[in-house]
């Protein structure tokens, strides 16, 4: 291989091209400076984020569009740490993302030295991979894994700490093209004996159910299993991270499953009597509302065999990769079956969330959700953050090609305005709504300036009922109704916040108005921010 | 129940963490751990003893597999592979009590590692519950100090956890 003699900050910066990264997501410092100073002589794009969780946020979303590893850039110390929280959601959701953070000079390390944190051991619990790039000559065959890592087999976040001085050591550099991990390989085709097996279990089935989870949106893992679903006439629900992967008009398709879930998805799960679980990790708040069985034949489809038998014992386990297996599935089905009855009687199970408009000066919150919902058009990116937001935006928002971004596993408030900001770099021409509450506003604001500094044209939505509504919520029910440390008092009129930053807003407190200010957001070419008025002990459980 | 997992691990810097790490955070017993390198000085052996039912065992098996720095792992049977922990016992010993507690070294195929006027320390090599068993027997002469290896077990016969 010809190799160039260079620094390993351009070596760094000579693999992210040859990983075809254009943009990045970060926050400088001392101890990345050589690296930021390469950057300079290129043309990634790096948006500069207002706080270094943000940075990982926006990576999150960036990937989630792109399907490919996004990356998030922090100095030592500090900066690392801050990191830490966007890493662990993104590994709950099983997101590509590679994390390069700035580390204290070599001989330094554990020295306690100024802004110094051992980043790979205290990330270790949430990173599928971590390097301290300790020896310069590791530099190329250390970026081509993490990107191989993190964007191949299960997703996940690896991370990179690299010392100051070996950022600024020479090295003779090429980038390999080839990868061989021998404690690394993960599988791609399901076993054929599973394969048969749940081939036959399918077709005993008289009430099977397909469980869409958010694994589906590797390759072409929706479409299959949309062409699955048809061919057998197997009804479908989803998980709230598996949302958008069959669409909401689809006749089979009866909504999503688990504590916040509607009715019909439900019903379904727990009367089916073969469950079919695709990239579904089968997490306690989806099947929180499952009954325990005897007379159920489960089929766990997944690449990552820990999941199989974790929450759920499995009759039929198939590791795999989605796209593979599913075609393997196609390819295996015997005469299509039909399953009217079934259908017929989940159809019955069907209702009709009914809205009852609010009181003068606010708009019920699912009412202005199904305003939205109907403007945006079909191939939009809904980022809900979480909290009652996420609920009223999940059950609301319909899809037909369109996304949806939260952080399922880990719940992390502050997700949607950055994530949104990754998910509209990723797709410029696409519309990508920021939907959070008061709460989740007020931690993620400061990423405003960031949308306004790179021309990134989110939508932000505020629903604002001034309190930390699911918190309060959980109060009234199981703690007497003493509500503790849930009002928002003092917080601002969030239209101001956003003319601060020259950010166009209106304040919606009717149904007519929210139809007008909608209609105002979809057609701006400009970020645009809506504050929701909403009353202050509405729920999202009734 | 007590199982012994043979794991082969990339001989890198924090891979011990990363495993220790592993069982702490996802609330998985370890009784011992022993850790040596083997005939290929790249790969690492960590021996693990762990306490747990079936459904956790199958759960370390497979949350170790995750691990980017582990080769592979294998739990091994009781009845077809051999179990060995290496411990020294450092007994209070008089001279009038040498020929005594030698003679217990001598039934229990220990050495004698080292000798003083008021001690004795005894080199065993066997299996958990035999180690057990000669513990009690030098108890009543004043056990001093005991320092135990961790289990490191092998498979019978041809079998071998190879890379």
């Amino acid at each position: 291989m010809n190799t160039t003699r260079m620094t390993v900050a351009k070596a760094m910066t000579e693999c992210l091209k040859a990983e075809g990264i254009s943009t990045v997501f970060g926050y400088p410092g001392a101890a990345i400076c050589p690296f930021y100073d390469e950057l300079y002589n290129t043309d990634i794009r790096h948006i500069l984020v207002r706080h270094e969780v943000n940075g990982g946020h926006a990576a999150s979303g960036y990937a989630r569009i792109s399907g490919k590893p996004a990356v998030a850039i922090a100095t030592s110390g500090p900066g690392a740490l801050n990191l830490i929280t966007a890493i662990a959601t993104a590994y709950m959701d099983s997101i590509p993302m590679v994390i390069i953070t700035g580390q204290v000079n070599t001989e330094q390390i554990g020295r306690d030295v100024f802004q110094e944190a051992d980043i790979t051991g205290s990330a270790e619990p949430f990173v599928k991979h971590s390097y301290l790039l300790k020896n310069p000559e590791d530099t190329a065959r250390v970026f081509k894994e993490a990107f191989y890592i993190a964007g191949s087999g299960r997703r996940g976040p690896v991370l990179i700490d690299i010392p100051y001085d070996v950022q600024k050591a020479e090295i003779d550099f090429a980038y390999p093209e080839t990868i061989d991990i021998r404690s690394y390989r993960p599988s791609t085709y399901g076993n054929g004996q599973q394969i048969k097996r749940a081939i036959t279990a399918m077709e005993q089935a008289v009430r099977p159910l397909i469980c869409a989870g958010g694994g589906l949106f590797t390759g072409d893992g929706a479409s299959l299993m949309r062409r699955f679903a048809e061919v057998n006439d197997i009804p479908v629900v989803s998980t709230m991270m598996g949302l958008g992967a069959m669409p909401t008009d689809n006749p089979r398709y009866y909504g999503m499953l688990g504590m916040h879930g509607c009715k019909s998805a439900n019903y379904a799960v727990n009367h089916c009597d073969t469950l079919i679980l695709l990239g579904a990790r089968v997490g306690d708040r989806a099947i929180s509302a499952m009954e325990a069985r005897s007379d159920l034949t489960v089929i766990h489809i997944d690449i990552d065999p820990a999941e199989i038998g974790k929450n759920l014992a499995v009759d039929i386990p198939i590791v795999g990769d989605l796209t593979a297996v599913l075609g393997q599935l196609i390819e295996a089905c015997g005469v299509p079956t039909e399953h009217s009855a079934w259908k017929n009687e989940l159809d019955a199970m069907r209702s009709d969330d009914k809205v009852t408009p609010a009181k003068d000066g606010y708009i019920n919150p699912k009412q202005f959700m199904r305003i939205l919902d109907k403007a945006l058009p079909d191939n939009s990116v809904v980022v809900a953050d979480v909290g009652q937001n996420q609920i009223w935006a999940a059950a609301n928002i319909t899809f037909h090609g369109g996304r949806f971004l939260t952080s399922g596993g880990m719940g992390t408030m502050g997700y949607s305005i950055p994530a949104a900001i990754g998910a509209k770099a990723a797709s410029p021409d696409k519309e990508v709504i920021a939907i959070c509450g008061d709460g989740s506003f007020q931690m993620q604001m400061m990423e405003l300036a960031t949308a306004i500094q790179h021309d990134i044209n989110i939508k932000v939505i505020v629903m604002r009922n001034n309190y930390l509504g699911m918190v309060r919520e959980l109060q009234e029910k199981g703690y007497d109704n003493r509500l503790t440390a849930v009002s928002l008092d003092g917080s601002p009129r969030y239209t101001k916040i956003a003319e601060a930053y020259g950010i166009e807003a209106a304040l919606v407190d009717s149904p007519e108005a929210a139809e007008t200010a909608v209609k105002q957001l979809i057609s701006s070419d400009r970020p645009f921010l809506i504050e929701v008025s909403v009353e202050e002990h509405e729920k999202t459980i009734l | 129940m007590k199982h012994t997992i043979s794991v082969l691990v990339e001989n890198n810097a924090g891979v011990l963490a990363r495993i220790a790490g592993l069982f702490a955070r996802r609330g998985f017993n370890i009784d011992s751990l022993a850790v040596g390198v083997t005939d290929d000085e790249r790969v690492s052996r960590i021996t693990i003893v762990a306490d747990g039912s079936d459904y956790t065992l199958e759960q370390i098996e497979k949350q170790l597999n995750k691990l980017i720095d582990v080769i592979k792992v294998k739990t091994l049977k009781n009845d077809t592979s051999i179990s060995r922990e290496l411990v020294l016992i450092k007994v209070g010993c008089s001279s009038r009590q040498r020929a005594e507690i030698m003679s217990i070294a001598e039934i229990a195929h220990a050495k004698i590692s080292d000798i003083s006027n008021t001690t004795i320390t005894l080199e065993l090599s066997d299996s958990k519950d035999n180690l057990a068993n000669y513990e009690e027997l030098l108890r009543p002469y004043g056990i001093k100090e005991i320092v135990r290896t961790g289990t490191i077990a092998i498979q019978k016969g041809e079998a071998a956890v190879r890379v």
